[in-house]
């Protein structure tokens, strides 16, 4: 049967915490990559070391980004692989039985998850609360440190809210105590300045596709000295860390993208921050019922989590898809699922609040017009919801 | 967006991806959407070994994926939607209620008057569609003399539904279309057949959707061990109506009204369940001339074709889903209908749906008591 193309609309990409378009100065990067540079890096031939040296280049531009050495990463197969190393990892590496591990309850289900597998090993897992701005505090971290504690695993910026937290001084406070940070830093790179030098962390987890690169790489930084064992095997890659034959073209991909976002991380962020804050404003100040999830003040810089009372969130996300823009409730993750989102609720929102929240997360393509025609379509949507719901 | 928006439930089953299809032959503006209803982990000593999952036949990913599958062949915006919520409160638990208050539930009737017809219509209505439509068959009529719409049985007797649409209420059937109502199950296939659809040739789902195999006792006694109901609390005596004690029995939620096997009684003659008492914990056999009853009571009574009744009426009633229609009269009792048989019927099942009819056309429906 003929495919009848029904809704004919301008697509707009509002959801780029979820994933971003791959940028075409690193699509080109990926394709020559691809076309021209087949060898095995470990290979000993020309081919080998031409893929060798490609995977070199890129490690050595993903250093740069984060300020440290191009020997203290890993490259990964994405984000939650190098969350799930970094935790399972370090805790592998030690030689005590008695464990203790430290996150917050607004972490990503790629730590929370293998933090759930430790606890049903014998390791202790403590979830610190936050509160309604959702950014830790310091000092819970410091009250939260038992003997036995073997790492603390902290976010940079959150997922859903784009709250900051504060890593410089829970580095600080572990520092002291002699304990490893890790930092799920996905939704931080290419958002924020990463030092992780300046941070004083010792492990951070990137994921390339929130950078304008493809899905399917990630990396792990790794302090020089941390003590971490592989949670794979097969190989000797990576430093025996992370064993498989590398996707140089994706790592290659990778490198370019943390070149493209070095280069303009900071115009980048004071443009999305007019766009987030006009796109807020229109809303907050023309839709009714309506506010911000989580603190506005220490976010990325576009991200922005709003709740719409007295609708549902997954009609509001139809609706608005029907209309041309992507957005999303939650997180990806959490779409489809019985339970609202996690991050929503402990901020202390009530699930039906938490349900009637709304992710937008801006990124290189959005507009101001785009901005003013989703202000429009939301709108325009509420009006609808909000009379449907009078009259059920 | 244009006005005339149809949102098509689809299941993922040749019914309603076939009505997706039609209706976007005919050039109406068509959204397809799943009801994610139940999680197949729950209750997951239900699955058979070697599987990750229960069986039930609905939200398993399988129907998601050929639903999704459809949808991209015939062009339409697609999406799942969660109700799993709603479907627990409005359907699951009033059927373990139900079923512990020593009736015998019909889920389906709870699905489609709280979920299918009210929360997917109010999804429908949120992204701009004014009609919903499904793969039932069943056929809904505007009478222009009584202002009223009408349910009427599909043309395919043995595929006709309105046993468990007797809750349809008016604004509900304005808005809703049964594209299948006026064909015939091998049409349907053809049809589906010949728009190349690639569910055409899947078979049909039967048993109530979240109870693998149609096992209600295993359903009953997983959700029980869940809830932390213990045993006991069901378990009691099997006995006859002079009051013979003849066994025992692991829980009243296993018997049904009619129900022969299953009592683990050897007797000369059969025996039936007779009734079930969650109170005294009695499951109460007899011969099948005590299953036969002429009159008994209807509850939570919707009206469809007529206001309501105040004298007498005539109508052919339909006591469970496989019973043929029996001819009887309705009497107005107050907000209940008493129903009086011509002749008695067999196992008159508390619980269960009656639904009045006038020929094809449904007059109403309510609860046995």
């Amino acid at each position: 049967m003929r495919i009848v193309k029904l809704y004919v609309v301008q697509r707009f990409y509002f959801d780029h915490n979820a994933t971003t378009p791959v940028a075409p100065e690193v699509l080109d990067a990926m394709v020559s990559c691809l076309g021209q540079v087949y060898g095995n890096a470990s290979s000993i031939h020309h081919f080998g070391q031409n893929a060798k040296q490609r995977l070199e280049a890129a490690r050595r531009q993903l250093a740069a980004l984060i300020h440290c050495q191009p020997t203290e990463l890993v490259f990964t197969g994405g984000g939650t692989e190098a969350d799930n190393l970094a935790i399972l990892g370090v805790l592998r590496a030690r030689s005590s039985t008695a464990a203790h591990v430290i996150t917050s309850n607004i972490e990503h289900p790629a730590v929370l998850a293998p933090c759930a597998q430790l606890e049903r090993e014998g390791v202790e897992v403590t979830r610190l609360r936050v509160g309604a701005s959702g950014v830790v505090n310091p000092d819970d971290v410091r009250r939260a440190l038992r003997p036995a504690t073997a790492l603390i695993s902290v976010m940079h910026a959150n997922n859903e809210l784009g709250t900051i937290q504060p890593i410089a001084e829970i580095a600080g406070i572990a520092r002291e105590a002699g304990v490893p940070v890790h930092v799920d830093g996905v939704q931080a790179l290419g958002k924020l300045p990463v030092d992780v030098e300046a941070l004083g962390v010792d492990l951070y987890t990137m994921s390339a596709h929130k950078l304008y690169a493809p899905k399917g790489v990630g990396a792990l930084y790794v302090r020089k000295g941390t003590k971490l064992a592989p949670i794979i095997f097969g190989g000797h890659h990576e430093r025996d860390r992370r064993p498989g034959t590398e996707n140089v073209p994706g790592i290659v991909a990778f490198g370019a993208a943390a070149d493209l976002a070095g280069r303009n991380l900071a115009a980048d962020a004071e443009r999305l921050t007019v766009l987030r804050d006009r796109l807020e404003n229109t809303v907050l100040s023309r839709i009714s019922g309506t506010g911000i999830n989580g603190s506005r003040w220490a976010r990325t810089p576009n991200t922005s989590n709003l709740y719409f009372d007295g609708v549902d969130g997954e009609a509001l996300v139809i609706s608005l898809d029907l209309r041309g823009f992507a957005v999303s409730t939650g997180a990806a993750c959490s779409s489809g699922a019985l339970a609202p989102s996690h991050v929503l609720t402990a901020i202390g929102l009530s699930s039906d609040r938490a349900r009637a929240s709304m992710r937008f997360s801006l990124g290189h393509s959005n507009t101001v017009e785009q901005v003013d025609a989703l202000a429009d379509a939301l709108e325009a949507s509420m009006t609808h919801l909000r009379r449907i719901s009078m009259h059920a | 967006m244009p006005e005339e928006t149809i949102a098509v439930a689809m299941s993922g089953g040749v019914d309603s991806s076939t009505v997706a299809a039609l209706l976007v032959r005919q050039g109406k503006q068509v959204v397809g959407m799943t009801m994610q209803l139940w999680n197949q982990r729950r209750l997951p000593e239900l699955a058979p070994e070697g599987t990750s999952g229960g069986t039930g036949r609905c939200c398993s990913l399988d129907d998601v994926y050929d639903a999704r599958r459809v949808a991209e062949q015939v062009g339409i915006p697609y999406y799942v939607v969660n109700f799993e919520r709603q479907f627990e409160e409005q359907v699951v638990k009033p059927f373990v209620d139900e079923y512990l208050a020593g009736r015998t539930p019909v889920p389906c009737t709870l699905c489609n008057n709280y979920i299918k017809f009210d929360r997917f219509l109010e999804m429908s209505d949120s992204v701009g569609a004014l009609y919903m439509a499904t793969g039932h068959y069943a056929r809904i009529r505007y009478d222009e003399s009584s202002g009223r719409y009408q349910l009427l049985r599909a043309v395919d007797p043995s595929k006709d539904q309105t046993y468990f649409l007797f809750g349809l209420t008016q604004p509900q059937l304005a808005r809703t279309l049964f594209p299948l109502g006026e064909l015939t199950k091998p049409e349907v296939r053809e049809l589906a057949r010949s728009m190349d659809l690639s569910v055409a040739a899947k078979g049909d789902s039967q048993e109530i959707c979240f109870v693998p195999n149609g096992d209600y006792a295993a359903f009953m006694d997983a959700h029980m061990k869940e809830a932390g109901i213990p045993a006991t609390q069901t378990s009691g005596a099997i006995v006859t109506a002079d009051g013979r004690t003849l066994g025992k029995h692991e829980g009243v939620h296993h018997f049904t009204v009619g129900q022969r096997k299953g009592l683990g009684i050897a007797t000369g003659e059969p025996l039936y369940v007779i009734a079930t008492d969650p109170l005294s914990q009695q499951v109460t056999v007899g011969g099948n001339d005590q299953l036969l009853r002429s009159r008994f009571f209807v509850r939570d009574i919707n009206w469809i074709s007529i206001a309501s009744v105040t004298s007498p009426v005539r109508a052919e009633v339909k006591i469970r889903n496989k019973h043929g229609a029996a001819p009887g009269t309705l009497h107005a009792a107050g907000e209940r209908v008493e129903v009086v048989f011509d002749e008695p019927q067999r196992a008159v099942t508390p619980g269960q749906g009656a639904v009045f009819y006038d020929g094809d056309v449904v007059l109403g429906g309510g609860w046995i008591e």
